[in-house]
């Protein structure tokens, strides 16, 4: 399988505090890979180094072109798209404001209009209430807003900071379903950051494990699923 | 009861100014989140471009749109040149910072064009409009000018995608770069905005109240009543803040006996007092309404 992003040696932190201390990691093109960690591991930050928000170094190859260099407004529009932790609602600007946003990398108009309908129809909720003001959004409407301005890129990668935060378990587990629904139909690829790795590791394909700013452990979803050992150490589960 | 009247219109004709001046501090509030203090003084500068340019015999409307495009551009590279460099420095650095600019700005222009009192002409002309002692063709003409600024705005913010992106880059920085919006030139184009606007008024106001560096001292003062009492947030509201000032201070100062002409610039700052302590959102400002 090709892949579409590679990491090498990454290192990165805020300040004089390292959090990364070199990881390696890749994601195959179409897949689900989830990056399970306990608070504090490096996650967030992780996910906040692909998309130059913190100072990093090391090589952040998408499909095979190197992005370590780039601006966060750039790596945009190379197609990654970043779903932020506290989810980066605009609170002030209407829920459909908050979908065009998304789009505000591209320029076909055309088309921006179609995803609009489709971003819709994987969330009617969000349609019902396009003209309120995105602030007044519950929790879980926000997450929804939140991935639908992602797609509205049209990303090859999107990239999910803790979707499970702050919602109750059942919509949690409504989110993950259109998360599956999303790489499946739209084929776009994912990275998503877990607390919850139970439910992370029922959508996944691959997995990391990160401690302490070290990948301690990477496999199959599966594999790590069904490895009782590793789930007690690590995940507690 | 005509006295009333009369007062009421003239009012409203030296509101007009308010608004307009109102109209360019809620520009920058909206782009960078704070007030410009210079922002008067900026538009005393622009203005004396513009005077500038009509001595050396460029037509009025040619100087007028000269005028606002070398504004705007000035603005830009204010923002590049001296604001950028403190990016993420407290509001207190900014705020010395608007206040050196003040003064630099002030002596520059005394520097150049003196401080001698200059009479700068009206596109409109200053013969009362039809006829009637009330309102001259000028203030018509500024309170033409300010709606048309105020339309184009409402515009530019409501129906444009950059408008759109302004606004998400006051409203969330961090998410607005993690769409692609380039948020720091968002903030020079606020810059650039906001003082091509003041380029605007000054030019409004210049007729009415002479030009010299310090024009702008006072209106600013009634401008930003203005706003304030419209709420910061909101361009029609400074606006409309912006003549209710105008109308409130001629009331007054025909109708207090106290209050006369030398107290008028008082109540400008009641207004002020009296909004932020009652009404902190001004009129129409937004009550952001957050879920916790």
């Amino acid at each position: 399988m090709t892949k579409l992003l590679e990491v090498k040696g990454l290192h990165a932190g805020y300040g004089q505090t390292k959090v990364l201390h070199g990881i390696d990691f890749s994601i195959d093109e179409g897949s689900v890979t989830t990056l399970l960690g306990a608070n504090g591991a490096g996650k967030t930050t992780t996910l906040r180094a692909l998309c130059g928000m913190i100072r990093r170094s090391g090589d952040i190859l998408l499909s095979g072109e190197q992005i370590n260099r780039k601006q966060t407004e750039d790596i945009v529009r190379v197609g990654v798209a970043h779903v932020p932790d506290g989810r980066g609602t605009f609170t002030r600007q209407t829920v459909e404001e908050n979908l065009q946003l998304g789009a505000m990398a591209r320029s076909d108009k055309a088309g921006i209009a179609q995803d609009l309908e489709l971003v819709f129809s994987y969330f009617p909720i969000l349609k019902e209430r396009r003209t309120q003001q995105a602030g007044l959004l519950s929790g879980g409407e926000q997450q929804m807003l939140a991935v639908g301005r992602a797609l509205m890129l049209r990303p090859k990668l999107m990239l999910l900071d803790e979707p499970s935060f702050g919602l109750a378990p059942m919509i949690t587990r409504e989110i993950f379903e259109i998360f599956r629904e999303l790489n499946r139909k739209e084929k776009v690829s994912m990275l998503v950051v877990e607390q919850n790795a139970q439910i992370a590791l029922e959508l996944a394909d691959q997995a990391y494990l990160l401690e302490t700013g070290r990948i301690v452990f990477s496999g199959r979803a599966d594999d790590i699923r069904d490895d009782e050992n590793l789930r007690k150490a690590y995940l507690g589960y | 009861m005509e006295l009333f009247v009369q007062q009421v219109i003239a009012g409203i004709s030296t509101g007009s100014i308010y608004a307009c001046v109102a109209l360019a501090i809620v520009m920058i509030y909206v782009a960078i989140g704070h007030l410009n203090f210079a922002q008067g003084e900026m538009a005393m500068f622009s203005t004396f471009i513009a005077w500038q340019l009509i001595t050396w015999g460029v037509p009025y409307w040619v100087a007028f749109f000269l005028t606002i495009a070398i504004s705007f551009v000035a603005g830009i590279v204010i923002e590049r040149v001296i604001f950028k460099p403190l990016d993420n420095a407290p509001i207190l650095s900014h705020v010395v910072m608007f206040i050196a600019l003040l003064t630099i700005i002030t002596s520059a222009a005394g520097f150049i064009w003196d401080f001698s009192i200059k009479t700068f002409p009206s596109p409109f002309g200053s013969a009362p409009l039809f006829g009637s002692s009330l309102i001259s063709a000028h203030q018509a003409g500024m309170m033409v000018v300010t709606l048309i600024l105020l339309l184009a705005l409402f515009f530019f913010f409501r129906y444009t995608r950059v408008g759109l992106a302004l606004r998400a880059s006051a409203d969330n920085p961090v998410s607005a770069r993690l769409v692609g919006i380039r948020v720091s030139w968002m903030i020079a184009l606020g810059w650039g905005l906001a003082t091509a606007i003041g380029a605007v008024a000054g030019m409004m106001v210049a007729p009415v109240v002479f030009l010299e560096p310090n024009m702008m001292l006072g209106i600013l003062t009634y401008g930003f009543a203005g706003a304030v009492l419209g709420g910061l947030s909101s361009p029609g509201g400074a606006v409309l803040g912006g003549f209710i000032v105008g109308v409130v201070e001629n009331l007054a100062g025909t109708f207090i006996p106290v209050i006369g002409g030398e107290l008028k610039l008082t109540i400008a700052l009641c207004i002020i007092i009296l909004v932020l302590v009652l009404k902190p959102g001004g009129l129409f400002g937004r009550a952001t309404i957050q879920r916790v």
